[in-house]
């Protein structure tokens, strides 16, 4: 039976994830060290898990607020204003999400109506443009560039620009370049989003993850607060991505709209996790801390490493990826990245996942242990040195 | 605070070679801060942590609170440091609250340490008192959780 005619039309021509596929050519093997990872390889810290359990315990089962339980959106209120810079208002300018992907979801889902166009900088996080598309939104990639150190710049900004464009997407710090804007870069980005109306929806979710100089909020700069909906979230920095946590601070109106298309189809995050959260942003960032400090030392070796190999990469300044060009002329990145995999057991992600300017590269995530990245680096030595021998012959 | 320092405490199973490669540092400076580490008495040496109870020639272990009387001159640092060199000692604290010294043994049999607190430890001049509790069952030993297998968590290999 052919089951298209049933599957909606923006849907069947939706491509499927790069990574999906990347993921089922790795999933058949054995032996292979995966730096194709996008989450913390520690395990949520124990006094998270405990007061989770005491939740449970305590009979913490049931629904909560639609906006989230209103302990945690103080928790988040205290934490955003403390780490950011900026203040919310618990009651209303809250929202409590199933991860930082619902707030997206839900936040294309509340503003863009058939048309809009949607600016978003590449490459970039698998969802945003299937996200976008998903919303019969017209998604406007703006290209960042290596040597920017993948920060995004005013002028890549005015150059995709076209006229009746709505939303700006950012990612700072970027999954997958690690890529991020100062103060300066950003405050431009910020003149131009006011120039031309744009509301921008900023993903901060690696933001406790940068390793050199503040992370600046685009929210704190003058005039953005009102023209900005901060996304944030635990998965990464309190190694929390399996609760689904994550949130979206902004003007009251706005922050209404996404909760109508939550109360519809989410109606509220796990109760569970939520009492978990709250001890995170109270009690967590020594843990936080202590897994940055151990970031920073791989993303030293790993870039380090990298460059010794050929494999140029900047110095991420913050997440945990490391984003390097294919060092091979010639070779596309999925090949590269195939390559290695069945040859070598090392999995990198193809560059060409995260969008048409992530073409030429491969993401390394250093969120792994030490004897892996050390014995990865080995590997891919060896893969080098075959493939030179080979085109030698 | 020692960049190896900060290394092994975080890590203590990587090799020097494996240190040296994730510190950017010759394997031979890595072993000159060990070696500065121990010379300054910071390093004092190496353990292996194990799960006794798997071990067949058993130890049995026990922490004895012992009051003692401190010296004029020397508070209680000379008792201390007398009990702390017999080798069935393997740690020896000074405690605030209701005893003085925390002192934990290990020997190969209950009445072996049973004899070591009654003619050694009880006996010694400035000792009041010692009250002595057999360890029953270990579930954490220097930061290794016991009877848990390591965590080979169901990581996706690939995720976005």
């Amino acid at each position: 039976m052919d089951f298209t005619r049933f599957i909606a039309r923006h849907v069947i021509t939706l491509p499927r994830s790069g990574i999906r596929d990347f993921f089922e050519i790795v999933a058949r093997m054995d032996g292979v060290i995966s730096l194709g990872i996008g989450e913390p390889d520690f395990d949520t810290p124990w006094h998270i898990r405990e007061a989770a359990i005491y939740a449970i315990e305590k009979g913490r089962t049931h629904y909560t607020s639609n906006l989230g339980l209103i302990e945690l959106r103080r928790a988040i209120s205290r934490y955003v204003e403390k780490q950011f810079g900026v203040s919310y208002r618990p009651e209303d300018e809250i929202l409590v999400t199933v991860g930082v992907s619902e707030a997206l979801d839900i936040a294309f889902r509340a503003l863009v109506n058939p048309g809009d166009k949607v600016m978003f900088h590449q490459p970039c996080y698998v969802s945003y443009h299937p996200s976008i598309v998903l919303t019969h939104g017209v998604a406007i990639p703006v290209p960042t560039y290596p040597k920017d150190n993948f920060a995004l710049t005013a002028d890549a900004l005015i150059a995709a620009w076209q006229p009746g464009a709505k939303l700006l997407v950012l990612n700072l710090p970027c999954n997958p370049t690690g890529g991020t804007c100062t103060r300066e870069q950003l405050a431009a980005i910020a003149k131009f989003c006011i120039e031309k109306d744009l509301l921008v929806l900023s993903d901060e979710i690696y933001s406790e993850l940068t390793f050199e100089g503040e992370h600046v909020s685009i929210a704190s700069l003058p005039g953005m607060r009102d023209r900005t909906i901060l996304l944030h979230g635990l998965s990464k920095a309190f190694a929390m991505t399996g609760w689904r946590i994550g949130f979206a601070c902004g003007p009251a109106e706005l922050i209404e709209a996404m909760m109508k298309v939550h109360q519809y189809s989410m109606m509220c995050a796990s109760i569970v996790s939520q009492e978990a959260a709250i001890e995170a942003l109270t009690h967590g960032d020594e843990a936080v801390k202590h897994m940055r400090e151990q970031y920073r030392r791989r993303r030293d070796y790993l870039v380090r490493r990298f460059n010794e190999l050929g494999l140029k990469c900047h110095l991420p300044r913050g997440s945990f990826y490391a984003f390097p060009a294919v060092p091979v002329q010639g070779m596309s990145d999925r090949d590269f990245a195939v390559g290695l995999l069945q040859t070598e057991r090392v999995a990198m992600v193809p560059g060409s996942a995260f969008g048409a300017n992530g073409t030429g590269f491969v993401r390394a995530c250093f969120a792994t242990g030490y004897e892996q990245l050390i014995e990865a680096t080995k590997r891919i030595e060896r893969y080098l040195a075959r493939l030179q021998s080979q085109r030698r012959a | 605070m020692n960049q190896v320092l900060k290394l092994l405490l975080e890590r203590t199973d990587l090799s020097v070679e494996q240190m040296a490669q994730v510190l950017n540092v010759s394997v031979e400076e890595v072993n000159r801060q060990l070696d500065q580490l121990k010379q300054n008495r910071i390093l004092l040496g190496w353990r292996p942590v194990l799960n006794l109870a798997k071990e067949q020639d058993g130890v049995v272990r026990a922490v004895i609170e012992v009051r003692i009387t401190p010296e004029r001159g020397g508070g209680y640092n000379r008792l201390a440091e007398r009990i702390s060199r017999f080798d069935e000692v393997e740690s020896c604290y000074l405690m605030s609250g209701a005893y003085d010294l925390l002192v934990f043994v290990s020997g190969p049999s209950l009445q072996k340490v049973a004899a070591f607190v009654s003619e050694k430890l009880a006996p010694l001049a400035g000792v009041l008192s010692t009250s002595t509790h057999f360890l029953l069952r270990s579930y954490k030993e220097h930061g290794f959780l016991l009877d848990v297998p390591p965590p080979e968590a169901e990581r996706l290999k690939v995720t976005p």
